[in-house]
């Protein structure tokens, strides 16, 4: 009896034609509600057609049918990962137009707290990452720094993401003592010791490297033609970081670095995030060592509400505080464009002001935006398992995307 | 104007304006300074242009943002605004232009790849057409979604609402329905009250009733005279007696 062999179906000279896949919108590792429509030849990714807005909540519209303050929390609902951030550009945006000067302890405080904001983003944005390429270890980890750091949120404002805390003038309320001394033991011991250990899981990981080294290779000149910001151009040999070209608040008196990747890859970008956290918790170190006593909200009443105890005893204070919680302040006419070093990249708000109480136009630049466009140009010709490497290394949230 | 704000400090202005007018030429319209911002207003057809002279010889290199906006009672109600960096001289620059839904502006999509997006976002905000652009799509609302929804005369609740059909099993598009009225808060003048009427307020003005419903006299009541009788007596019945168990004789 002879053996029949069975004969295989795609044996010969047979033509496979691309085929287009859906990347989302419910995959664990697009980050959130992002569709995006792959065309792939084989393995290799042809053409990326990412399709955003499934989290769009019309925020912009929705700021402008509320004063200034009212509008103030939309921001912490935009990028969900670093709230404080996004409130920093809208606050100095306000201040800005108004010209008010605002107290040095509260400028202290926001840069203290942006700062936490920075760390606690890339412990988010470092774990994924690692995660998306196959390490689950570090995650959890990273998570135990995150969830620290949420704590202090909540010991200053009382709310663990959504704090806002950031007011135009200042910030809302002062912090205790016990809290800046808890941080500060807390950046000595506890933060360099399980981030670093966490690290030393993956820096030098081959596993980790063969999945990121030399993917989505972006040049300068296309990294300044998309629109890069933050730790993107970073990643891409650019030393451009806001807050040393442009200094707001008290950045200008603090030192730091701002690291800068050698090979424009995803591990280059990777370890730009990497050392930012141990910058900015130098830079907090500094901040508790400068900080001065003092006022943590803008003394011009038209802006700044009075404190509670005063409006007790003062009439003209709870005025104040009645126009302030009714009608809120009035900007001058006119339209800025303040944007910030948020842990993602530049975070921009275009304010239009009619001099009334309400914004007339508040245009986000969202940082995602930009970087997720750029997506098609860094995955064509790679493999479909980079695409999450590449997604995980843009750091891209879609509440702020979306907006 | 002496600098208070604490907002980020690049570059100085100074200069900025005459050079850039000077450099613009018959394509600027009008050049201000406000709040430390430099805004160069530049006519339509010549703004990719512009944008182009101010990229290649100026080094505004690149294009972080752009956005619309809607004066609806100007005659070219939308304004198309482009937020220009200059990494090397660490300074900004908004440039803009005015359009109407009949107007095209001419796309920057063949000067910043990014500018694709942006364009559609303003486009699916505004209305405001892009000649250039190839790939004008929707951006950030939904599929098969009609209107602006950025503009002014779009209402803020939208003129849909969805949800999932159980008989259907498919999501379903329907008129919006508010559960509550519309409310919007005239913060300006909190002195002299909103111009809605809160929950009960509407009674204050009706008219007198012709026939009152009170009862003021025994009559009133509409009880007749057996019960007019009971109730005029004052004593009420004793109480049942009790045994010494105190169980009910």
């Amino acid at each position: 009896m002879s053996m029949q062999l069975e004969q295989s179906p795609t044996t010969g000279d047979e033509v496979i034609s691309n085929y287009t896949i859906n990347f989302g919108p419910q995959h664990p590792a697009a980050h959130g509600v992002l569709r995006m429509v792959m065309e792939l030849d084989g393995e290799i990714i042809e053409r990326v057609d990412p399709h955003v807005g499934l989290l769009h909540r019309g925020t912009e519209k929705l700021i402008e049918n509320k004063t200034y303050l009212q509008a103030l929390p939309y921001f912490d609902r935009l990028d969900y990962c670093s709230p404080l951030g996004m409130e920093y550009s809208y606050v100095l945006a306000i201040e800005k137009m108004l010209n008010i000067e605002v107290p040095l302890r509260a400028q202290y405080l926001r840069v203290f707290f942006a700062e936490l904001t920075r760390i606690s983003n890339h412990m988010m944005n470092i774990g994924s990452h690692i995660m998306d390429v196959g390490a689950m270890t570090p995650n959890l980890w990273l998570f135990e720094i995150r969830e620290d750091c949420l704590n202090f949120f909540e010991r200053a404002s009382g709310a663990r993401m959504h704090s806002a805390w950031f007011r135009p003038g200042g910030v809302h309320q002062d912090v205790p003592l016990k809290l800046l001394a808890d941080i500060g033991d807390w950046l000595d011991t506890r933060l360099p010791e399980l981030f670093e250990d966490a690290m030393s899981l993956v820096v030098d990981n081959r596993i980790f490297k063969q999945r990121n080294v030399d993917i989505a290779k972006v040049s300068r000149e296309d990294a300044l033609a998309w629109g890069f910001s933050g730790p993107m151009i970073r990643g891409a040999g650019i030393p451009w970081d806001i807050r040393k070209s442009q200094p707001y608040d008290v950045y200008d008196r603090m030192e730091f670095d701002v690291p800068v990747a050698t090979e424009s890859d995803c591990y280059g970008r990777f370890m730009v995030r990497v050392e930012e956290v141990r910058q900015s918790a130098k830079i907090m170190k500094q901040c508790l060592a400068q900080m001065p006593e003092g006022p943590i909200m803008t003394t011009d009443r038209k802006v700044g509400p009075p404190k509670r105890a005063e409006m007790k005893t003062s009439m003209e204070s709870l005025i104040h505080h009645f126009k302030l919680y009714t009608e809120g302040f009035h900007v001058p006419e006119g339209e800025v464009y303040v944007a910030t070093e948020s842990p993602k990249g530049e975070f921009g708000v275009y304010l239009v002001s009619d001099g009334s109480n309400k914004p007339y136009r508040c245009k986000i630049r969202p940082t995602a935006f930009s970087h997720l466009q750029a997506m098609d140009f860094m995955c064509k010709g790679h493999m479909l398992p980079d695409a999450t490497a590449i997604l995980g290394a843009l750091d891209i949230v879609f509440g702020e995307c979306d907006r | 104007m002496t600098v208070l704000h604490s907002a980020p400090k690049y570059a100085s202005n100074d200069g900025v304006v005459e050079a850039l007018s000077a450099a613009l030429g018959p394509m600027l319209i009008s050049a201000t300074e406000q709040h430390g911002e430099v805004v160069l207003t530049v006519a339509r057809p010549e703004i990719a242009n512009a944008l182009k002279l101010l990229r290649d010889e100026h080094e505004y290199q690149q294009m972080m943002e752009m956005a619309g906006v809607d004066y609806p009672s100007r005659v070219e109600r939308f304004e198309v605004v482009y937020m220009l960096l200059s990494v090397t001289k660490n300074h900004r620059l908004l440039v803009k232009c005015t359009a109407s839904e009949s107007t095209p502006v001419p796309t920057v999509t063949t000067l910043w790849p990014n500018a694709g997006w942006l364009e559609r976002e303003v486009f699916d905000m505004y209305g405001v057409i892009f000649a250039g652009n190839k790939d004008l799509r929707r951006i950030l609302t939904d599929y098969g979604f009609e209107g602006h929804p950025f503009r002014k005369d779009f209402p803020l609740t939208g003129y849909v609402e969805l949800r999932y059909s159980e008989e259907d099993k498919r999501v379903v598009y329907e008129p919006v329905k508010l559960a509550q009225d519309f409310r919007t808060f005239d913060y300006m003048s909190p002195w002299e009250g909103s111009d809605y009427i809160l929950p009960g307020d509407e009674k204050a003005d009706a008219p007198p009733v012709a026939e009152k419903k009170t009862t003021d006299s025994p009559e009133d009541t509409g009880a007749d005279k057996n019960t007019d009788a009971k109730a005029a007596k004052k004593e009420s019945p004793p109480a049942p007696a009790k045994d010494e168990k105190g169980d009910k004789a």
